[in-house]
């Protein structure tokens, strides 16, 4: 089986709500949409306080080039738009829109037929793909049309799937692919027709048997598609490792995977690309998974946007008692969320509640250069070197041990067997070389 | 001869003609230093701290004995005796001392703004501020990890214990700027004091609406503009993003804003 080269570890996969449906939640109450749903700049609002609005209309409009338009995924009227906290407990825009809870909240389907589907050529594809609002969704939030522009010289041959899903607990990714194979190679056959591409190669972890079966009996009604099933390890979804593990290639330092001729996107993204172009529905929706050891319904959600992170657990079976930490996101790359009340957005692919005892932060000993760090880290850096940089404000000496080519994945913080706290140093490291530019 | 008397003998010769070498070296290469600068570099107090605009205390103390006039070159470390004692070497007159010093921009203790989330990651506010906006709801004040403590090189500043802000001791601040520099949410500022009237100062950094700023802490600033009403110049204050401004340059120091604050917000001192 293939697997990345350099680095990685195997975390216990605790995938609880594997086999799992989606269970759709409607909207209800209040709907509290952020603006900034992607990287780049926010999007700018199209209404205004006391408009009403249909599901799957257009709220906010892109706000630049690397930016995402924003649809309503409910029926109602728009209350108010005001700063509200995210899951950071910063204040962000939002679009806040009292439910209509009489109103049909089904986003209308206005179907393309295949031949319509057939006639569209590639910038009528990504336009498509951009008006829908769609971004990656597999936590990165990068507008998906951006990625589909190839820079001119440029050439992709690959669209790369990613089903690898190496997050613990998550299984948001491992549903879709069981459920909707068919719309997922679906959408990954218009994503190669809108960049020009050869081949698509669908990369999904061993520990997936269902979704690789269903995904090749999909997979088999088109030429030049690969369902490749790939050995266990953390981070095997990054961009730049499932590229190693599925084509070989290496995208150097500071490059983009389209200068190895690569697109990568998630299944999830794929799925609303099919959504986008067969069904003419805008990304308002995306699949979550609500999951921790003591979660009583833990399950797979398909949630609208803006629903407040709290709302969500409650269709779970509520807060556990002695909860001690909610984390956006899976158990490696998530980030604890500073307030409940925060909405779910675009980039939330699951909600992992964390009982009190397994929260804590463990004591830090001294570093006994052991150098597992330096093995576990997939990008080939020097963790522990990086780390006491930091520490030392040599912000310039990290730069040249490229602190960038970081991609926060976790493993050295993993494995290191002092609990140091090393990720936290290079992310500082990381966010001082940025504003040294 | 013994293996003793071999050992010592080589040492010792080895020992001569290295001397011999270092000497017509350290001669040949000699490199001719004002006698002045370390004259001066002594006055000094060694923390390069970087108050006086100088890379540090040496680049200083070359600065000092080069310049034709000490009126703009001040080290509030060393202080008016100091920078005294450095003119009495070259023989000029030292400027007057303008005094500085670092001020917290927040008062909202623990028993003034709750706690909504515990932090228990690394025990640095620049760490801390990369993740969220901070264990209480108030995202601009102090995060109390204490990083302006662990950069200040005059042991100026600590912790309190009670209140976890940070609390100058202002007999050690020189106002050289370190504090301000790491403080991520910009709670710290340099200030001048004056020698006429007290220094009045915001110690509150909050932008929230008067109506999320009063539940977020009980001494926040909401922007009411009674400072504003209250004072008797043009302009000294002024209200932006539901926070009051004194203009440092304008103010007169009469305190009637501190006495109209109905939050307690601003505060004076005299140093």
């Amino acid at each position: 089986m293939k697997t990345f080269r350099i680095g990685g570890i195997h975390p216990a996969p605790d995938k609880i709500t594997a086999g799992k449906l989606i269970v759709a939640v409607a909207p209800s109450g209040q709907l509290r949409i952020l603006l900034s749903q992607s990287i780049g700049a926010p999007a700018k609002p199209v209404v205004k306080a006391g408009d009403t609005v249909l599901p799957g209309m257009m709220i906010a409009e892109a706000g630049g080039f690397v930016s995402a338009p924003v649809h309503s995924p409910c029926a109602g009227t728009v209350a108010k738009i005001e700063k509200i906290r995210n899951t950071k407990g910063l204040w962000q825009e939002a679009i806040i829109i009292n439910v209509d809870e009489q109103a049909d909240q089904n986003v209308p389907e206005r179907p393309r037929t295949p031949e319509e589907i057939e006639a569209l050529t590639a910038d009528r594809l990504i336009g498509i793909i951009s008006d829908a609002g769609i971004v990656g969704l597999g936590g990165a939030t990068f507008p998906t049309r951006v990625k589909l522009s190839v820079p001119e010289g440029k050439k992709a041959e690959y669209i790369i799937i990613n089903g690898a899903e190496c997050e613990p607990y998550l299984t948001c990714d491992d549903a879709i692919m069981r459920i909707h194979a068919t719309e997922i190679i679906r959408g990954a056959e218009l994503l190669k027709r809108a960049s020009g591409a050869e081949h698509i190669i669908v990369g999904i972890e061993a520990n997936k048997p269902e979704a690789i079966d269903a995904m090749r009996q999909a997979a088999a009604q088109y030429a030049g598609v690969d369902v490749v099933k790939l050995k266990m390890k953390y981070p095997q979804g990054s961009e730049k490792q499932l590229i190693d593990s599925l084509t070989g290639r290496r995208v150097p330092p500071g490059k983009l995977p389209i200068d190895v001729g690569c697109i990568v996107d998630n299944v999830a993204t794929a799925f609303a690309v099919y959504e986008a172009v067969y069904l003419g529905k805008p990304l308002t929706h995306r699949v979550l998974t609500v999951t921790g050891p003591e979660v009583a319904d833990a399950g797979n959600f398909l949630v609208p946007f803006g629903l407040s992170l709290a709302s969500i657990i409650d269709r779970a079976g509520g807060l556990p008692d002695d909860t001690g930490k909610v984390i956006a996101g899976g158990p490696m790359m998530g980030q604890a969320v500073a307030d409940l009340d925060a909405p779910n957005a675009k980039g939330t692919s699951g909600i992992l509640i964390i009982p009190a005892k397994m929260s804590e932060r463990k004591p830090t000993g001294p570093c006994i250069r052991c150098a597992k760090c330096v093995d576990a880290c997939c990008m080939g850096l020097e963790p522990y070197l990086l780390m006491t940089l930091a520490q030392n404000a040599l912000w310039e000496e990290a730069k040249k041990h490229s602190a960038m080519s970081c991609l926060e994945c976790g493993s050295c913080s993993f494995i290191c067997p002092a609990d140091r706290p090393i990720l936290d140093f290079i992310k500082l490291a990381k966010s001082r070389i940025k504003a040294m530019k | 001869m013994s293996v003793i008397t071999v050992s010592i003998l080589i040492l010792g010769i080895t020992g001569i003609i290295a001397a011999v070498v270092l000497y017509i070296v350290a001669k040949k290469f000699h490199v001719y230093e004002n006698p002045d600068i370390a004259r001066i570099e002594e006055i000094l107090p060694g923390a390069n701290c970087g108050a006086c605009g100088f890379s540090g205390c040496h680049a200083f103390a070359k600065a000092c004995a080069e310049a034709k006039s000490l009126e703009d070159l001040q080290c509030p470390g060393a202080g008016q005796e100091g920078m005294e004692q450095i003119a009495a070497i070259r023989g000029l007159t030292a400027g007057t001392l303008t005094r500085r010093v670092a001020i917290v921009g927040c008062n909202g203790a623990c028993a003034y703004r709750h706690e909504a989330t515990h932090y228990d990651g690394v025990r640095s506010c620049a760490i801390e501020a990369g993740y969220y906006g901070g264990e209480t709801p108030c995202v601009y004040g102090c995060l109390g990890c204490g990083d302006c403590v662990s950069v200040c090189p005059h042991d100026a500043i600590a912790m309190d214990d009670e209140t976890h802000l940070p609390v100058v001791d202002f007999s050690k601040c020189v106002g050289c700027g370190k504090c301000a520099d790491a403080c991520p949410h910009n709670v710290i500022e340099i200030a001048t004091l004056s020698d006429e009237h007290p220094l009045v100062y915001v110690a509150c950094r909050n932008k929230d609406k008067g109506g999320i700023a009063i539940k977020e802490c009980d001494v926040s600033c909401i922007g009411c503009g009674k400072c504003k009403r209250a004072c008797p110049v043009d302009n000294a204050v002024t209200v932006s993003e539901f926070l009051a401004h004194i203009d440092p340059a304008l103010c007169i120091g009469c305190e009637k804003c501190v006495e109209e604050c109905p939050r307690h917000s601003i505060h004076s001192l005299t140093v």
